[in-house]
């Protein structure tokens, strides 16, 4: 029993991991069919931002509420791989939707340049830059409709503009005068600590729970339903629907086409930035953060069947479940009378890197015998 | 005013000339209708109004509104309704959200328009029945009317109707001609319909008949001759 309890935790634990870093491409690639390599990178803005605002909170004025800080970096950093994402769709990808081949490449492209910068770049800057990029966003929907009367509208776009940008600068100087470490650039990776109360484990029926790991698995469980009730319950839920559905019709009825895709491209990539919450809790950051989770992403949306949000879900539980059963080498400990040859090929994957290897060679091959994934669209729509 | 006009429309498809100095147009409480043998591009005149083809040259007039430089959702919130050919309907969604979505078009859109119009329901009774069906689960005849109830939610001042009847049984195509002379005389507004079938054709007010992209005769419906029938109705 408990045996059960332990391995399933722990199954759950890894998918819940898997998941939240793969609900973001979900909708990215699953709904709207962009195939986004920078993906990984945005969950690496998002580790970065949870890094940030975890040192903003060390500062005197802030100490108090210290153990509030992973909180706060949810939001944060949904708003930062938010702003990152909508900028690479209106700058990059916008220009290659129905090119996936360039598409890729492009996203490629963008995906070095991330890592590069904050390889090269102050922290302090990116902060500084997010900033103003998030007030800029922010102040037209903030000001009164009526400022942007015809002949004025370039002046106060202009306006809010350069204010985003002082704020920014302000902002970033403050930061790298107050805070040394977000001062000087630096390609280390760095360490978020977990709070006080996120240590330790959690005791019940003799079994530790780690924290960290139910804390992650909250997270993932928050999101996943938030974005199930967005999509299917909210009117712009709607809306992202039928686009993604039928594109051309859904423009002929009055829906701006534009607007969907840049608020679906938002929230898949803010979603990433959550993820990347939750990634900085399990180990430290680096620059090349996002690359070691950006296929396992890939991996599950495939396997659960592209454009099917609860294919998503049950294929990470699914891959989380079996790599714990063979990286742990439970199926030792359940059968202990296993022929030797056997046994000595379980012990062999018993490792995590290698239960990895066996369970990608094990997608391969399923997909293989379904290449749609477990759960294909089905229905005469498919072929229309 | 006139609701619509079409003046010298003239649309490719890459190089290939298909609309030909195409003039129309269109008043309010009139029904329209455009006949031709099928692949002269009549399709693609609607296509062109509602925006989903951009004419190379010429001018889209609604209620003296240039149109020709605007994107479809624009056109629709101006006051087009749109029933293409094959009906699109939203196959994927229920039947619920597909009448929702015909409210995009209203000012405000869904955000502050939440109830449907009962009228609907008057005019197509059994929508109401399968609100909570997938709408690619209805049949052609239904999806049909979905499809008009859709393009009415959003109080057009011109509906686009393309073939409607093409495929469907024919008490519902009795159905869709009721509803459709009821819309007019109630709600006062155009409707230009492509279409075959010649009761159908009848029940206009004034017709275009077109041939190889271009308007080569046009007159008022109860003149439509036999000769005239039978050299652009397919039947």
């Amino acid at each position: 029993m408990q045996l059960i309890i332990e391995s399933l935790f722990n199954g759950v634990a890894i998918g819940s991991v898997l998941l939240i870093a793969a609900l973001g491409l979900a909708i990215v690639f699953g709904l709207m069919g962009v195939i986004n390599l920078a993906h990984g990178e945005l969950m690496m803005l998002g580790a970065y931002s949870t890094y940030v605002t975890q040192l903003i909170f060390k500062l005197p004025a802030l100490k108090p509420i210290y153990n509030a800080y992973v909180i706060v970096a949810i939001g944060v950093a949904f708003l930062v791989s938010a702003v990152v994402g909508i900028l690479l769709e209106r700058s990059v990808i916008r220009r290659l939707y129905g090119n996936p081949l360039e598409t890729l490449l492009a996203t490629w492209g963008v995906s070095l340049i991330l890592q590069q910068f904050v390889r090269s770049v102050p922290l302090a800057y990116g902060t500084g830059i997010a900033i103003a990029l998030l007030t800029g966003l922010i102040l037209p929907i903030l000001l009164p409709k009526n400022l942007y009367k015809k002949n004025r509208a370039h002046l106060v776009k202009f306006g809010t503009w350069s204010v985003s940008a002082l704020i920014g600068v302000i902002s970033s100087s403050g930061l790298s005068a107050t805070i040394s470490k977000l001062g000087r650039a630096s390609a280390r990776n760095v360490d978020v600590t977990a709070p006080a109360w996120m240590r330790g484990g959690f005791e019940l029926w003799g079994i530790t729970f780690p924290m960290t790991r139910l804390v992650i698995i909250v997270i993932t469980g928050i999101a996943v339903l938030s974005v199930t009730w967005f999509l299917n319950r909210s009117v712009w839920g709607i809306r992202i629907r039928a686009v993604t559905q039928n594109r051309s019709m859904s423009d002929c009825l009055g829906i701006s086409t534009e607007t969907v895709d840049v608020l679906t491209f938002g929230i898949g990539s803010g979603l990433a930035g959550v993820a990347g919450v939750a990634i900085s809790l399990l180990g430290s950051v680096g620059p090349n953060v996002g690359g070691s989770y950006i296929v396992g992403c890939f991996m599950v949306v495939v396997l659960g069947g592209v454009g099917n949000l609860m294919g998503t879900i049950i294929a990470s539980f699914c891959i989380g479940i079996i790599t714990d059963l063979i990286g742990a080498g439970r199926l030792l400990t359940i059968w202990p009378q296993m022929p030797a040859p056997l046994a000595s090929a379980i012990d062999f994957f018993a490792t995590t890197s290698m239960a990895r290897v066996l369970v990608f060679a094990l997608i391969v091959i399923f997909l293989q015998f379904r290449p749609a994934g477990l759960f294909p669209q089905k229905g005469r729509m498919v072929e229309a | 005013m006139t609701l619509l006009e079409a003046r010298n429309l003239n649309t490719y498809y890459g190089e290939s000339h298909i609309l030909r100095d195409v003039d129309l147009s269109v008043r309010h409480n009139e029904m329209v209708c455009l006949i031709g043998r099928n692949g002269v591009g009549k399709t693609t005149f609607l296509k062109s109004l509602i925006g989903l083809l951009t004419p190379r040259s010429g001018g889209i007039f609604l209620e003296g509104n240039p149109l020709e430089r605007k994107p479809p959702h624009q056109r629709a919130r101006l006051g087009i309704g749109y029933v293409p050919q094959g009906r699109e309907i939203i196959s994927h969604l229920s039947v619920e959200e597909n009448l929702l979505l015909g409210m995009e078009a209203l000012p405000g859109g869904l955000n502050q328009n939440k109830k449907i119009d009962s009228f609907i329901y008057e005019l197509f009774p059994i929508l109401h029945k399968f609100l909570a069906r997938r709408g690619g689960d209805l049949s052609g005849g239904q999806q049909q009317q979905l499809a008009i109830a859709r393009a009415l939610l959003g109080s057009p001042k011109l509906l686009l109707l393309d073939e409607p009847t093409e495929g469907i049984q024919p008490n519902i195509v009795q159905d869709i001609e009721t509803a459709v002379k009821r819309i007019i005389l109630e709600k006062g507004i155009g409707v230009l319909l492509v279409e075959q079938h010649l009761h159908f054709v009848r029940q206009a007010d004034r017709y275009y008949a077109m041939q190889r992209g271009g308007i080569v005769a046009t007159g008022q419906t109860e003149d439509l001759s036999q000769a005239v029938v039978d050299k652009f109705l397919s039947v």
